[in-house]
């Protein structure tokens, strides 16, 4: 079974995020939406796995993610989750 | 002479820039290896210059830190020998885990290409050899990935005893945290910065209130493996 896997990757808390900073300020309470209260951009990576379960699949791509620093720990906060069961992505 | 390993990856455009200012300095050799061709043994010195390594994807210097060329650096640190890492090169560094903190996107969101003056504090090791504390230098940074970030307490615990390069006061051009330019190891055997000294070695490219002062950098290194440090 082929399984597709996100990965979102954004700047932890304590890291300023200008791109998400500009994006809040400027597209979305410039229009008057006070109910969005913050912006936060990221990263997005989808891996199509080969694997025989779900768990299995995220597992895989978590451990890719650590051992390689797909993303660097130091600073950014990571989400690896499954996103569709089938090839299609 | 001693021999200067330059490591080239894909993507790296300033291996012969740093060449030639280390060919400028009396005792150095400097040669431009490709990062495959890299073998330890020989070498007195190594620099990862600047660039941008498989095109800065995933984040820059990422790609270029996983190498087998960068655990053969490891090893030379591990054995004594010194290494700078230049733009890319710091990044690749902080990447490879040799050096502590991170590189973000600057805070402008802009590539930013200028003269900057800096500040260098408690100066140690090869590649500092001959600045003082609290010196202030010129040279020119050209970086999009250059905002340096690193948690309170590694800076405390690591930062704060090892050697510095700070963008002087006024001259922090990318929102970086401390106005952090450039860090070491605590015994100064690695250096990393963003400013790029090969670009601040010749007069005639300097421009008019800046000095050329990236060469004490590489004469430091010269002097260095003369004299010992």
């Amino acid at each position: 079974m082929t399984y597709a896997v996100e990965v979102v990757i954004t700047n932890k808390k304590q890291a300023k995020d200008p791109e998400g900073e500009t994006i809040h300020r400027y597209l979305i309470l410039k229009q008057g939406i006070d109910s969005i209260e913050s912006v936060r951009s990221g990263k997005y990576l989808l891996f199509k796995v080969k694997a025989r379960s779900p768990e299995e699949a995220v597992e895989v791509v978590r451990a890719v993610c650590e051992k390689y620093r797909i993303y660097n720990p130091t600073v950014h906060d990571i989400e690896v989750r499954l996103r569709a069961q089938s090839s299609d992505y | 002479m001693h021999r200067v390993a330059i490591i080239k990856f894909p993507g790296t455009n300033c291996d012969h820039d740093v060449a030639w200012a280390l060919k400028a300095v009396d005792g150095l050799e400097p040669h431009v290896v490709w990062y495959e061709d890299f073998e330890l043994g020989g070498w007195d010195a190594i620099v990862v210059p600047g660039g941008f390594s498989y095109g800065d994807y995933l984040r820059a210097g990422a790609i270029a830190a996983r190498t087998k060329v960068m655990e053969k650096v490891a090893e030379a640190v591990e054995g004594g020998l010194p290494v700078l890492g230049i733009c890319n090169g710091f990044q690749i560094l902080v990447e490879s885990g040799l050096l502590p903190g991170a590189l973000l996107g600057n805070e402008s969101g802009s590539f930013i290409c200028r003269w900057v003056r800096l500040r260098v504090e408690r100066p140690k090791g090869p590649w500092l050899l001959l600045l003082e504390d609290g010196q202030e230098l010129s040279m020119p940074i050209a970086h999009a990935e250059g905002r340096y970030f690193i948690d309170e307490e590694t800076y405390a615990s690591e930062l704060s005893h090892a050697p510095l390069i700070r963008y002087a006061e006024g001259w922090n051009p990318n929102g970086s945290l401390y106005d952090i330019a450039g860090v070491a190891s605590r015994d100064g055997l690695v250096l990393g910065l963003m400013p790029h000294p090969e670009r601040a070695s010749e007069r005639i490219i300097t421009p008019r209130g800046h000095s050329p002062d990236g060469r004490l950098i590489f004469q430091s290194l010269a002097v260095a493996l003369r004299r010992g440090w």
